[in-house]
């Protein structure tokens, strides 16, 4: 460790191997215990959805394999019980929207990139860190360990509501399984919070000299709103959450009134209102798909500047979209609800809301496209994933719209349409940013890198299947088939739809098929993968000056001093086509949006396109040589 | 766009982290008094005056914040016997909140408005309010549990005017808890009227 001599006091040198594989407080080392541990989450989320397909697919079919993996009480003979079912369906939910693409992916790229990108030797409170990663590794525990009580998971749907979260009585699935849950959501949130302040701190706070809110890359932005979207909602699904256990376990009526229950005859609950709870966990849960989509939208903006060869286009714009996003994402969770009876005056206004949101998310699209359009694009395996989170996010953002319509949502709610939309926004889109940025830093990350041939396999039948999945959804869906249903083999009247149910599972499972060969890719490349550069993008953020052996303190010497914003490539006024942070101008004044003029002088370089003006009249000038 | 903005050392990341955690205990009980709010829209809602107890409470908690900003002054002047004095002032004071809570909630039972009221559907409101001071008082037993540790630090002579840290994040604290309460003091006496 003689390379690490410029730590400051409060950092720890003696490491052991507790302290540094495991109780670790360096931030770079956490970034991948949330990776893996979010990976680990991944395969069990997807393994499951994979099974609950086979039954939609082959319903009354026996698969040996389900009998084999979840025991002769929950698929006896390989056809999975119903019950089972939604329990699988609810756990699929909660891993996927709050352990992979939260945890996993703010976890994973917060503590990489906002030391690094910030320029900071560690966060704001390493130790804090560091019980983050273990409240979210624990809370990981408690609800897996949810599969192997006697009354299974929670079965009410990722979303809880009640009175089958609320009644542990109600259905197996709302016993201890339920308990369980709700226990892993409090350690969660405790995590969540833990390491949302630390990353607001460090953003805020630990920047070095020259680093001004207005030269941070993209990525520490969109990190930092998705901590504040966090910070503010996390706490109100918690005081949800508190009145949900109140009920369950005092029996208070804050959301139960007038039940009867087959077992236990008519309870003494009154008074409540469930919908309520949808209020006060939707106010978290619609801010939560922007804390899943955001890290995502940020580290794409990275990745396709980087690889287009030119600066983002719009970065002003980006980043008041991304303030916008994160605004409006508080005032609009009652698109959740437009069927629970709420006045239609409300509804309007939730409406409207809604519809708002596609301005900014349409400002990014474009500015995405834009950054993109005349760009010298290297397609490496973290572009093609960008590229495929701008088609997702444009798919499925449209039929957003269809779904913000209060009258639309009359028909199309609790629908496939709802499935196939927030699979492809939110669940393919974020995906696809995690895995950009998985390709994009893992040199950072282990010092190699990555298969690419692997990597282009992966991409193409994950992006092939990802769409063969969800896109007839959406057609299931105006046709009104409901989601959450176990079988469709009473329903006559959907048997049209049983062929496409088989494509869609025969597609889930090339898409896991395709997760494999990441897995081998990801695992062996950590060891035998060919040695990364210092910068092997060629990339101007700050995390490509530190050295490819990571160290603790993150730079050997100074932290480096940044004078220049994280977008200047193929500057017309530089030789190199990119330009990082920390290089000080050498003499030339040459200020961002004064490259139209500097245009004129080199005629032969691409143009950096500073703005859409630049663009059109580049576009309609005569070819010069 | 200048160069050479230095961020670092403005405020202590502890300071600040902690000013992020108020941030998230307000939105917690905005999210409670909200609810509050729509559950009482909605009717079926048996309103009531809060016990006068609960006017004691607030008194006491806001006698409770005096004591901390005379503990922090003297601080600042080296005044250890007036650190001590300050910080076991508020500690009993915030004891004596406790007490005056539990108290008000047994003069809401004399009068029939429990935590858990089976068939009184429009009695939620006191389940409610228990509900809503209970989560309050949790945050106010852990500032109780902070300013013992700040009182022992003192009384081993690690906080002075050079080491005020500690103090100065419980004195943020206590203030943030106190005047929480005041809030929702405000906020249950006055739901009623409207």
């Amino acid at each position: 460790m003689s390379t690490a001599t410029a730590h400051t006091e409060d950092h720890h040198h003696e490491e052991t191997f507790i302290s540094k594989y495991i109780f670790s407080m360096d931030h770079k080392m956490i970034s991948k215990q949330f990776l893996i541990t979010g990976i680990i989450m991944g395969v069990i989320g997807m393994a499951m959805s994979i099974a609950f397909r086979l039954q939609l697919a082959y319903p009354d079919t026996g698969f040996p394999i389900l009998e084999w993996l979840f025991g002769s009480k929950w698929a006896p003979d390989g056809v999975l019980d119903a019950g089972y079912y939604m329990a699988l369906v609810t756990m699929h939910g909660t891993i996927m929207v709050f352990y992979v693409l939260t945890a996993g992916l703010s976890g994973t790229f917060a503590n990489l990139l906002l030391p690094l990108q910030c320029g900071a030797r560690d966060m704001a409170s390493p130790f804090m860190n560091m019980l983050s990663y273990w409240f979210f590794f624990l809370s990981s525990v408690v609800l897996l360990s949810s599969l192997f009580v006697e009354t299974g998971p929670a079965s009410g749907g990722w979303t809880i509501y009640p009175p089958l979260s609320a009644l542990p009585k109600a259905m197996p699935g709302s016993g201890m399984g339920m308990t369980l849950w709700l226990v892993a959501i409090v350690l969660f949130i405790a995590s969540s919070l833990l390491g949302g302040i630390n990353y607001i701190s460090t953003v805020l706070n630990m920047r070095t000299k020259g680093m001004s809110m207005t030269r941070l890359p993209l990525t520490v932005w969109a990190l930092f709103l998705t901590a504040v979207l966090g910070l503010l909602s996390f706490p109100v699904l918690l005081g949800g959450g508190l009145l949900l256990l109140f009920d369950r376990g005092f029996g208070t009526s804050f959301y139960l009134s007038d039940i009867y229950l087959g077992s236990a005859g008519a309870l003494e609950h009154t008074g409540g209102s469930p919908v309520l709870f949808q209020h006060l966990f939707w106010f978290l849960g619609h801010p939560e798909v922007y804390i899943i989509i955001m890290p995502a939208l940020g580290i794409t903006s990275e990745v396709i500047a980087v690889n287009s060869r030119k600066p983002i286009f719009g970065y002003t714009a980006m980043v008041i979209s991304l303030l916008g996003i994160a605004f409006l994402s508080f005032i609009v969770w009652g698109h959740h609800m437009f069927i629970t009876g709420m006045n239609p005056l409300l509804g309007a206004v939730f409406l409207v809301t809604t519809l708002i949101i596609a301005v900014p998310s349409a400002v990014k699209t474009f500015n995405y496209l834009a950054t993109l359009w005349r760009g010298n694009i290297r397609f490496t395996n973290a572009m093609m994933f960008a590229i495929g989170l701008v088609s997702f996010f444009i798919s499925g953002g449209l039929t957003g719209i269809f779904l913000g319509n209060a009258t639309l949502d009359i028909q199309l709610h609790d629908t496939y349409f709802v499935v196939g939309h927030f699979h492809i926004v939110m669940g393919c889109a974020a995906i696809f940013g995690m895995l950009a940025g998985v390709y994009h830093w893992f040199p950072k990350q282990f010092g190699r890198m990555l298969n690419k041939p692997l990597g282009y396999i992966h991409f193409w039948l994950t992006f092939i299947s990802a769409y063969l999945v969800f896109f007839p959804m959406h057609f299931m869906g105006l046709a009104g088939v409901p989601r959450r249903y176990y079988a469709f083999t009473l329903l006559p009247e959907y048997g049209v739809w049983f062929d496409v149910n088989v494509v869609m599972t025969m597609a889930a499972i090339l898409g896991g098929i395709a997760q494999l060969i990441f897995l081998y890719n990801f695992f062996s490349s950590m060891f035998i993968g060919k040695k990364a550069t210092q910068n092997p993008w060629e990339a101007n953020t700050l995390e490509w000056t530190t050295p490819v052996e990571r160290i603790h303190g993150n730079w050997p010497g100074e932290i480096p001093t940044v004078h220049r914003w994280a977008y200047d490539y193929s500057n017309p006024a530089y030789e190199s086509d990119f330009m990082p942070q920390n290089i000080p101008d050498a003499g030339s004044k040459i200020e961002l949006f004064e490259t139209k003029q500097s245009l004129e002088d080199t005629k032969q370089k691409k143009a950096p396109n500073a703005s859409f003006f630049t663009l059109v009249k580049n576009w309609f000038k005569p070819k010069t040589a | 766009m200048t160069e050479a903005i230095n961020y670092t050392g403005r405020v202590h990341p502890k300071k600040f982290s902690m000013w992020l955690l108020l941030l998230g205990i307000l939105m917690l009980f905005a999210g409670l008094t909200s609810a509050y709010i729509v559950r009482r829209g909605d009717g079926n809602w048996f309103d009531f005056q809060m016990p006068t107890m609960f006017l004691y409470s607030t008194i006491i908690v806001l006698l409770s914040s005096i004591s901390m900003i005379y503990a922090y002054r003297s601080v600042k002047k080296d005044n250890k016997a007036g650190v001590k004095l300050g910080l076991i002032n508020t500690i009993i004071l915030a004891v004596g909140f406790v007490i005056s809570q539990y108290l008000g909630w047994q003069i809401m039972q004399g009068d029939g408005l429990y935590f858990v009221n089976p068939k009184y559907g429009d009695k939620v409101s006191a389940s409610f309010l228990i509900a809503i001071a209970s989560i309050h008082l949790v945050h106010i037993l852990a500032g109780i549990i902070f300013l013992i540790v700040v009182l022992v630090k003192t009384f081993n002579n690690k906080i002075d005017s050079n080491n005020t840290l500690s103090i100065d994040m419980c004195n943020t604290y206590w203030h943030f808890v106190g005047l929480l309460w005041v809030y929702l003091y405000f906020f249950l006496y006055f739901a009623p009227d409207f």
